[in-house]
């Protein structure tokens, strides 16, 4: 089974990207590796290879969870399966 | 299965001071940059040396000269060097250098230009060069325990697949070399920012949680002291945002990665300082590749783990650097800089135990004396920490 995406742990925000030339509209198959399960979901936007999505609904201001620690903070509300990176997240340190 | 270390030993040179080196160079060091020409005069006519110019060297005070000599020092007594040339203007600084090198039982020899020219200075260096030369070829690799291997991490040109398989493959070395004893090292102040409580919790005692958590608010002081409204361009790096890492504690948490899930850290060193044990140290430094690499040789180290997203292609003179990396498009364009391909981890192919001994086995056959594709493309990035402006 290919997978198109990776989570670090159950409970993160967010996923990555693995294989190049994910569409909008492609359904995938991710897999959460910390506890080894996996997960389908749909890409609402072309994401390149590295880049995220979300894994769940975040609301505008919300705290973004990857290998269970905060990275950052929502700056616009996010769906599931949408690109997430700086344009809709941003640093709370500097 | 995970490899058998216990019993696990490589081949090396053991220096006059005991420390055990996996590469054998002869090199010729400029103790300032107008010595830098002088310096690879004699190392184009004397064959088996190598010239390290810098642009340092001159009108430093403080802090900042005490580094400077940390580090030019720390190299020559690096154990992958068997023998040094010193070049300087002038010979006090020269013999400074010459006298800290001179201190680890290796052959140092030290040559001023100032009433000399370069001419006679070439001329009498390269002499002594081609004796080091000589003794150098002369020594050969003698059988020594995983102990003696001392083994230092950095990450560069990061990206998400960083944080998933390459930096934890080193983690999972790491976790493998320290029950060991081996002296090991991790890094990059300012990239720990977001995860530096993840860092404090392992450090062994209060005492060494308490000195990372200063380096680590001097550090963040000097960066706020300087800051604009672009610090997120830099850090993280354009090179990072394109390869889809978002925030600097995103890039953080997947550094964090590369010291692994059982070491501790177990004490805390200034840039370029030697280690006076075995374990996992942190040592307070840049991020910036090169500068970090230089500080880790400087520090003694003699093996480099440098796993890398987007495809950082940097190399050290003495420090052999192996490169490791997950994106499989990284993997596939730039396949010449990349010595452990562990993008197996993220079809799910390889495992974390397996892309670890894969790691390790490239470990041995780099201290064995296999050169790393850093090495062979000649990439000898040698990058000196600077504090703070002349006087």
């Amino acid at each position: 089974m290919t997978i198109h995406f990776v989570v670090h742990e159950e409970g993160d925000s967010v996923g990555v990207v693995v294989v190049e030339g994910v569409k909008a509209g492609d359904a995938l198959t991710g897999w959460i590796m910390e506890q080894d399960k996996t997960l389908a979901m749909k890409a609402l936007n072309d994401i390149p290879i590295g880049h995220k999505l979300a894994i769940r609904d975040l609301k505008n201001g919300d705290t973004v969870i990857k290998y269970g620690v905060d990275i950052g903070r929502t700056v616009a509300p996010i769906r599931t399966g949408e690109y997430l990176h700086v344009h809709n997240v941003k640093t709370k340190r500097w | 299965m995970a490899m058998d270390l216990s019993k696990a030993s490589f081949r090396g040179y053991r220096r006059p001071n005991g420390r055990v080196g996996v590469r054998n160079h002869v090199i010729i060091l400029p103790v300032d940059d107008i010595s830098n020409a002088a310096a690879e005069g004699v190392a184009r006519n004397v064959m088996g040396t190598m010239a390290l110019p810098h642009p340092y060297g001159r009108l430093q005070f403080g802090a900042d000269l005490d580094l400077f000599f940390r580090t030019l020092i720390g190299i020559g007594a690096s154990p992958n060097v068997a023998a040094v040339v010193v070049i300087g203007i002038e010979p006090g600084w020269t013999k400074r250098v010459v006298d800290g090198i001179a201190a680890t039982g290796k052959p140092a020899a030290g040559f001023s230009i100032e009433h000399n020219g370069d001419t006679a200075t070439v001329m009498n260096a390269s002499r002594k060069a081609k004796e080091f030369v000589h003794y150098a070829t002369a020594l050969e690799r003698v059988e020594c325990p995983l102990k003696d291997l001392w083994v230092s991490t950095k990450c560069g040109e990061s990206d998400t697949t960083s944080g998933c398989g390459a930096n934890p493959a080193v983690g999972n070395a790491f976790d493998k070399l320290y029950p060991h004893r081996v002296t090991l090292v991790f890094g990059e102040t300012t990239e720990l920012t977001g995860g530096e409580h993840l860092v404090a919790a392992r450090c062994r005692t209060p005492e060494v949680r308490e000195k990372f958590k200063m380096m680590f608010d001097r550090y963040q002081e000097v960066v706020n002291r300087h800051r604009t409204d672009d610090l997120f361009e830099s850090q993280p790096t354009k090179g990072n945002i394109a390869g889809g890492l978002t925030t600097i504690e995103e890039k953080a948490l997947g550094n964090i990665q590369k010291i692994g899930r059982q070491c501790k850290v177990d004490g805390v060193l200034d840039k370029g300082e030697t280690p006076t044990g075995p374990g996992l140290w942190f040592m307070d430094s840049s991020s910036a590749a090169a500068e970090m690499v230089t500080l880790c040789a400087a520090a003694g180290y003699v093996v480099h783990f440098f796993p890398t997203g987007q495809g950082n292609v940097i190399g050290n003179p003495i420090l052999p650097v192996i490169k490791l990396g997950a994106n499989p498009k990284t993997v596939r364009t730039m396949s010449e800089h990349i010595d452990v391909d562990v993008s197996g981890l993220l079809r799910r192919e390889l495992t974390m135990d397996q892309a670890g001994d894969k790691l390790l086995e490239c470990m041995f056959a780099t201290a064995n004396g296999r050169w790393t594709s850093a090495e062979v493309l000649g990439h000898r990035e040698f990058v000196l920490t600077r504090l703070y402006e002349s006087a």
